[in-house]
């Protein structure tokens, strides 16, 4: 196999947050194909109980187990990719699972779900269903082999994070717990967690369009998280999706935005091409030309804005078909081509 | 960009009948995160005020630009009045952030004598509760919503609910709330406090094993807290119960209008059908379906594989070592970029078409992409003429 560098070597947990409609999951997914390459076994989590990774690789719902749900990308010379493994962690699997790890308790984990631990949880202290899934996620990217061995059982770990708005918090399990619990021992596990998750083997990427808000929402997301961490978790990249590439050159993008663009020659390239006896469809052509100009005037202001925060960036293009398993894959691709993964 | 033709669906959904219906007293605009909800109840707010209504938006998290064309630069948990609006019709427009915290610290003061509301305003519990997103978030936006109704300043208010994880949460929060506080697990904390010693005797050897494992899990000192939290929350659990009811019902009746708003992508869509049956599930009166963010083109003519075909054939032509004769250039990046946008407009047409299909009876009101983000009472009426011209 060939080993090449990336941008985020040595990172074995990828957390992927963005703000709600920007294709969250769908980067996740991409960045778990990228990251599995030749015979690596990389982990693809969902926290938030919506399916999403099921509906991407068009399988059935997945359950609290670790499934494989696709190969991962072939490299050029290193023939087929690994395996993409999938699992939809819950508060109540994440309890029970907790349970028994620790104290060998599952059937007490049962009794107590049956009480509404979970819902008591879920409902007055969300602080501790969070430790509880983050705690899930650690532990799969530091699981080994064996006991002894210091093979890792996954590459890396993809988790589909909760939406940007509520990042830091969810991450911030420590200090949510220590409010709470000022020791004892789901006061010892939130520490353990919080390790993982403030060691340079975390990376926190975010996933933004080239939009007003969710360009600020990112750069708020990610002063939040230095704010409120101090710098202890790693911001990872900024992946922008769903960008849409300049149709013209610079000087014609101009024209096109104050409304100079030669009309005249639009119009004679339309009855070269045998559609010019179409009764202003000229008129409306430029029209477009002239959104498309101002869209990409858009797009460059806020790509300006992402770099003032010094993340690198990785840009995805827009399918204008929708995403589906082979969008996936070529999403992927640009991504391993970046050097992203 | 002027108004498209744009196949018609069943219905259109009527949104000036809506809001000059006097009967309306309140709009909820619901639906999954980033759909553009915030945009489309301001939108219906601006509208409505300058159509002589006094309305009132309540808002949980709007972009910040928007939020400053409204003068919402504090978040003070009291409707402002908003300058810059048409008040000819002798309407007005009020405008309010939603502060979570706030709110809650307000239910436990007005519930609770002095003492053991300072007590719970302290509790670790429920700092942790008042302040987190899950949940909390949408309890409280109903509460406010319930007070402003309450207060019967406005005649008209517009709510955005909160970006939930899922669109649902918002209907079921208050429940959620209501059967944790009336749960098992709370007759367990609460048991030795309130059920006296004959009473635990009954559940003893259960709730020994209860309590040995919660304080496994979480320490003897979270579950004291825990306990002391709950117990101060059971002596208002009536009050909450009650507002939980009342809001219930109030969402239920005929002055009610909800909106389900989308975007023409799977996942929104798919949280919109649900939401579409839930609703009805709960029988909750849905006027109908914004589908924001649709792309459209003033050149529907000319069809996406036509204007490819076209862009394909020019470059074929364009020989670019020949110095003389016409440049296409711009020809094909035109023919392009309109190919794409017609893919791109079948593809949300075709998605589109799968709600309505599923759900006929429903209204539906589309509104076409801007090519940039709306964050001034402008981009707001624009938004709120699409959505009310329909189908002319």
């Amino acid at each position: 196999m060939t080993t090449r560098d990336t941008d985020w070597d040595g990172v074995r947990l990828h957390v992927v947050t963005g703000k709600g409609g920007t294709g969250k999951t769908t980067v996740a997914a991409a960045l778990a194909l990228a990251l599995a390459s030749a015979g690596r076994k990389v982990l693809l989590i969902e926290v938030e109980g919506r399916q999403g990774i099921a509906r991407l690789f068009d399988c059935p719902p997945l359950p609290y187990a670790e499934r494989k749900v696709a190969i991962g990308l072939g490299a050029q010379g290193a023939g087929q990719g690994g395996d993409v493994y999938a699992l939809a962690v819950d508060p109540e699997g994440a309890l029970l699972d907790y349970l028994e790890m620790f104290y060998n308790l599952r059937r007490t984990g049962k009794a107590l779900t049956r009480l509404g631990v979970v819902d008591f949880a879920t409902t007055i202290a969300p602080g501790l269903s969070d430790v509880l899934v983050t705690g899930k996620a650690t532990e799969a990217a530091r699981r080994r082999v064996d006991r002894r061995g210091d093979s890792h059982v996954y590459h890396a770990v993809v988790m589909d994070a909760p939406p940007t708005g509520r990042i830091s918090r969810f991450l911030d399990v420590s200090t949510e717990v220590s409010g709470l619990a000022k020791v004892g021992p789901i006061r010892t596990h939130a520490d353990t967690v919080a390790r993982v998750i403030r060691s340079p083997q975390t990376a926190v990427h975010f996933v933004t369009t080239l939009e007003e808000m969710p360009v600020q929402e990112t750069l708020d997301g990610l002063a939040d998280l230095q704010e409120r961490t101090g710098g202890a978790i790693r911001p990872g990249g900024i992946f922008i999706n769903m960008a849409r590439p300049a149709m013209l050159d610079r000087d014609d993008l101009a024209a096109a935005a104050s409304g100079s663009l030669d009309a005249a020659e639009l119009a004679l390239g339309l009855k070269a091409a045998g559609i010019g006896e179409n009764h202003g469809l000229a008129a409306d052509l430029m029209a477009e030309l002239k959104e498309h100009a101002q869209q990409v005037a858009l797009q460059d202001r806020e790509r300006e804005e992402l770099l003032t925060s010094g993340r690198p960036l990785y840009e995805l293009p827009m399918i204008p078909d929708g995403i589906d398993l082979a969008s996936l894959y070529q999403l992927a691709a640009a991504l391993r081509e970046q050097g992203a993964a | 960009m002027s108004p498209t033709h744009l196949p018609s669906p069943l219905h259109r959904l009527d949104m000036d009948r809506i809001i000059d219906d006097r009967r309306t007293r309140i709009i909820v605009c619901c639906g999954s995160g980033g759909v553009g909800k915030t945009t489309a109840a301001a939108a219906i707010g601006l509208r409505a005020a300058e159509r002589g209504r006094q309305a009132c938006v309540l808002t949980v998290d709007p972009a910040r630009r928007l939020a400053q064309s409204m003068g919402l630069t504090s978040l003070d948990n009291t409707p402002r009045q908003v300058d810059g609006v048409d008040t000819a019709s002798g309407g007005s427009l009020h405008a309010m952030m939603l502060d979570m915290k706030r709110t809650f610290d307000e239910i436990v003061e007005a519930h609770a004598d002095p003492d053991r509301a300072a007590q719970i305003l302290a509790n670790p519990f429920y700092q942790s509760l008042s302040s987190s997103f899950a949940g909390t978030q949408e309890y409280m936006a109903m509460e406010k919503l319930g007070q402003l109704r309450h207060a019967d300043e406005w005649d008209l208010i517009v709510v955005d609910t909160p970006p939930s994880r899922s669109a649902l949460d918002f209907l079921d929060a208050p429940q959620r709330l209501g059967r944790f506080l009336d749960g098992r697990l709370i007759r367990v904390l609460t048991g030795p406090a309130k059920a006296g010693m004959s009473y635990m005797k009954v559940l003893n050897a259960g709730f020994a094993m209860m309590t040995g494992a919660l304080t496994k899990i979480l320490g003897a000192q979270v579950l004291k807290d825990a306990q002391t939290f709950v117990t101060a929350l059971d002596t208002m659990f009536g009050g909450f119960r009650e507002r939980a009811e009342w809001t219930y019902r109030l969402l239920q009746a005929p002055g009610t209008a909800f909106l389900v708003v989308a975007a023409p992508e799977p996942d929104a869509l798919r949280e919109a059908s649900y939401f579409v049956e839930r609703l009805d599930a709960e029988r909750m009166p849905l006027a109908g379906l914004v589908l924001n963010r649709m792309h459209a083109s003033a050149a529907s003519r000319l069809s996406a594989a036509r204007s490819l075909a076209a862009a394909e054939t020019l470059e074929m032509h364009d020989k670019p070592n020949e110095s003389a004769g016409p440049r296409y250039s711009i020809a094909v990046a035109a023919l392009r970029m309109h190919a794409e946008r017609m893919q791109l407009g079948k593809r949300e047409r075709r998605l589109a078409e799968h709600f309505t299909s599923a759900h006929p009876a429903i209204p539906v009101a589309e509104v076409i992409a801007q090519p940039e983000d709306v964050h001034d009472l402008r981009g707001l009426r624009v938004i709120g003429t699409m959505l009310s011209q329909q189908g002319s």
